[in-house]
């Protein structure tokens, strides 16, 4: 029992860098829901069943465009299918009845997933849960803020806060990269990503790009 | 109901499928041995597409703007084994100020 709860801080610890900048997305994108014209319940609402902020992003700005309800879904869908992957490859240490394992899946986002790994490759569930459960909260709070406080931050580009995503996946990527091996899978899925993204939807060139993970097949 | 309101719902069920499906299939159930390699190389490979497409590409279109300086501070901040919050500021910065800079 001890070491299951020591695994939730250990989780908890690892995600707490990461939380500022989940919590600014948040608002951002409370602010957003609701000059899209969603009621701040639902922005809130979105951000506590969907969790996972891009897809969240992509939903919004379509419905704020006046886009079909059909493409938003399906921008959302494609944006998040990587996480079917994400879910399979964690499948093996989510056990218990069908309704926990649906509940403990979803603490599955980039970022805890990333944790969950402890070093050997070894997916560890209470490390998921322990940071799951931080940016879960952090991230529906600060929807709430955003929605209700209205926005701190007119044009988040003027920051440079359109950098703080792919510097949060270097801070991620990195301790991952420690065998040749993973270098090449991550070049490999760069370049099919980028190779792939002006001719597919978003969100379709890094569904391809987990196929760069198979020259793991060649390695003995 | 809103079309609001039936979006959030809608995004929301598929998400949790998405997330749930692999748990409620096969959880519990160790992957064959033989995946093991391929499951060690799926973060890299994930992480570094999140990361190429966030930084080079605006809709479909592949760019080369402020964001790369971003990146390249990100890059050097963790290489050097900064904080994770120092390496998300310098990168934010970095992307800021050649926006200030370049025309």
């Amino acid at each position: 029992m001890r070491s299951i709860s020591a695994g939730y801080w250990a989780g908890a610890r690892a995600v707490a860098p990461l939380a500022p900048v989940i919590g600014i997305v948040g608002v951002l994108f409370g602010y957003l829901a609701t000059a899209a014209g969603l009621t701040p319940a639902a922005a809130i609402v979105m951000s506590a069943t969907t969790f996972a902020g891009s897809a969240q992003f992509a939903a919004i700005a379509i419905v704020g465009a006046g886009g079909t309800m059909a493409a938003a879904v399906t921008a959302a869908a494609l944006l998040n299918a990587r996480y079917a992957i994400l879910g399979i490859s964690a499948a093996p240490e989510i056990s218990g009845s069908p309704l926990k394992r649906l509940l403990v899946a979803q603490f599955v986002v980039d970022e805890t997933w990333a944790i969950a790994y402890a070093g050997d490759g070894r997916f560890e569930i209470a490390r998921l849960i322990g940071a799951g459960s931080l940016l879960f909260v952090v991230h529906v709070l600060s929807t709430a803020f955003g929605s209700f406080g209205g926005c701190l931050v007119a044009d988040p580009t003027k920051f440079g806060l359109d950098a703080a995503f792919p510097a949060l996946f270097v801070v991620l990527l990195r301790p991952h990269l420690t065998a040749p091996a993973a270098m090449v899978a991550a070049a490999a899925g760069a370049a099919i990503a980028l190779s792939l993204a002006p001719f597919v939807p978003a969100g379709i060139p890094i569904v391809a790009a987990a196929a760069a993970s198979l020259i793991g097949l060649r390695l003995r | 109901m809103t079309t609001g309101w039936l979006t959030v719902l809608l995004v929301g069920a598929v998400t949790i499928a998405l997330k749930g499906a692999g748990p409620l299939l096969l959880g519990g159930r160790a992957h064959p041995r033989r995946l093991f390699p391929v499951l060690r190389l799926l973060a890299p490979a994930l992480f570094a597409a999140l990361i190429a497409t966030q930084v080079f590409t605006h809709g479909r279109n592949l760019v080369l703007d402020a964001r790369a300086a971003g990146l390249i501070a990100a890059i050097v901040g963790a290489a050097l084994g900064a904080r994770p919050l120092l390496v998300l500021v310098a990168a934010c910065a970095a992307t800021a100020i050649s926006r200030l800079v370049l025309p």
